[in-house]
């Protein structure tokens, strides 16, 4: 009997250590804990193009991430990209003039949106759009400009 | 020439069969387990020499390949001033395929292996054959309760190898290598999915559990009822185990992981 209540315990242990690992994969390595303190608000923002984008990507003020990307559409009538964002609740006070813009970090790094403030006295709420200025860069385009602007500087330089 | 030919058949048609009487024991474990409800204690006892009796090697298998993970990305990841990413790197390498591939070939050789012998000295023993004559059916009384303990252990156990696998990375990565505490674990949350990478690594070791046990508790059961036979029975477990769950995990990850 003693020695069936000891294997018992023993496996009792094991179960709960497992769970217990299982449970701090979740809560500390993955991102369940990032995702679940987010509430927050939604605006949305239009975009000539965002490619490198990616849901979930982080939106900040001045390199502060103050919320995500939750969802990335297309807009038939303007043929632009759509960014849907939830900024979280603490980060209200942002002005309705501020601009957006897609934004890489680092050489190699993720796109980001990048929220310029305003200087208007409301702020954005829920459902608003926030004007969206620089697109992401398209590596082939901004050869072409230069090759362009090379070209339009004349021969013999 | 012919007689070429008549080897090869005999070997398709013996792979085969085995593989039929493999399945149907399969079913018959599977068909049999809700008998295993009112008798919770079956399994417990099983869990204890499946799932306990790993705990050691799993936890000191999984603090050395954490580290030993830490200490090589570090070493390819600094020469692009990335090194904030090793926790990522850690993390997935270890969630997705290192936890459950490791922790399967480890749990084949340490239970499955053990389940296999005792089985298979159990059918040289006729102790299956004594149950069968009382009545009692050998593969829901004694392969059912070791296959659930398996299948129940497996994923346990690789959440524990993955998990204690971070934490040695960290001590490495963080307290041996410098490098920054607060990056290595928000860069591990910001990219680590707990959908896509914990689940996933989750399913799979499910899934390995569920053919790591099949494979013991077969060859046990189809194990030659001599010495030699229990022998052969045992090295067989182990490397089709291995064969089996390298060959799987290609499958799982191309399923799971491919389309992106």
């Amino acid at each position: 009997m003693w020695q069936s209540r000891v294997v018992e315990i023993w496996v009792g242990l094991f179960v709960a250590a497992g769970l217990a690992a299982l449970f701090m994969l979740a809560m500390q390595v993955s991102n369940l804990s990032v995702m679940s303190t987010e509430g927050g608000y939604t605006v949305d923002s239009h975009f000539d193009n965002v490619s490198g984008l990616k849901v979930r990507a982080p939106v900040t003020i001045a390199g502060v991430r103050i919320g995500r990307v939750t969802d990335i559409g297309f807009d038939s009538k303007t043929f632009q990209a759509v960014v849907t964002m939830r900024i979280s609740d603490r980060y209200n006070k942002i002005p309705t003039d501020s601009v957006a813009g897609v934004y890489t970090s680092g050489l190699l790094g993720e796109k980001y949106i990048g929220i310029k403030p305003g200087i208007d006295d409301t702020n954005l709420k829920n459902g608003d759009r926030v004007k969206g200025g620089q697109s992401a860069l398209v590596l082939e385009d901004l050869i072409g400009k230069f090759l362009f602007n090379k070209a339009a500087e004349g021969p013999g330089k | 020439m012919l007689d070429i030919l008549q080897s090869f058949g005999q070997f398709g048609l013996g792979f085969f069969e085995r593989l039929g009487r493999a399945t149907l024991l399969l079913f018959n474990m599977v068909l049999g387990l809700h008998e295993l409800l009112p008798r919770p204690r079956l399994v417990v006892k099983e869990l204890y020499s499946v799932g306990v009796l790993s705990l050691l090697i799993i936890v000191v298998s999984g603090l050395f390949v954490g580290m030993v993970l830490a200490l090589q990305g570090y070493n390819t990841l600094v020469d692009f001033g990335a090194e904030q990413s090793l926790g990522v790197v850690v993390a997935l390498s270890l969630v997705r395929e290192l936890g459950p591939v490791v922790t399967a070939l480890l749990f084949a050789g340490r239970a499955g292996s053990a389940l296999t012998a005792e089985i298979g000295l159990m059918k040289a023993t006729e102790q299956l054959s004594a149950m069968e004559m009382m009545a009692v059916d050998p593969i829901r009384r004694v392969l059912g309760p070791r296959f659930t303990a398996g299948v129940i252990s497996m994923p346990l156990l690789a959440a524990i190898f993955s998990a204690v696998g971070v934490i040695g990375g960290y001590f490495v990565g963080v307290g041996l290598l410098g490098v920054d505490q607060g990056s290595f674990w928000s860069q591990m949350q910001s990219k680590v999915d707990l959908y896509d990478d914990i689940f996933n690594g989750v399913i799979k070791s499910l899934v390995f559990g569920v053919v790591a046990t099949w494979i013991a508790v077969f060859e046990g059961y189809d194990a030659v009822p001599t010495s030699e036979g229990v022998s052969r029975a045992t090295t067989r477990t182990v490397v089709h185990t291995a064969l089996a769950v390298l060959a799987l995990d290609f499958v799982l990850t191309a399923l799971m992981f491919g389309e992106h």
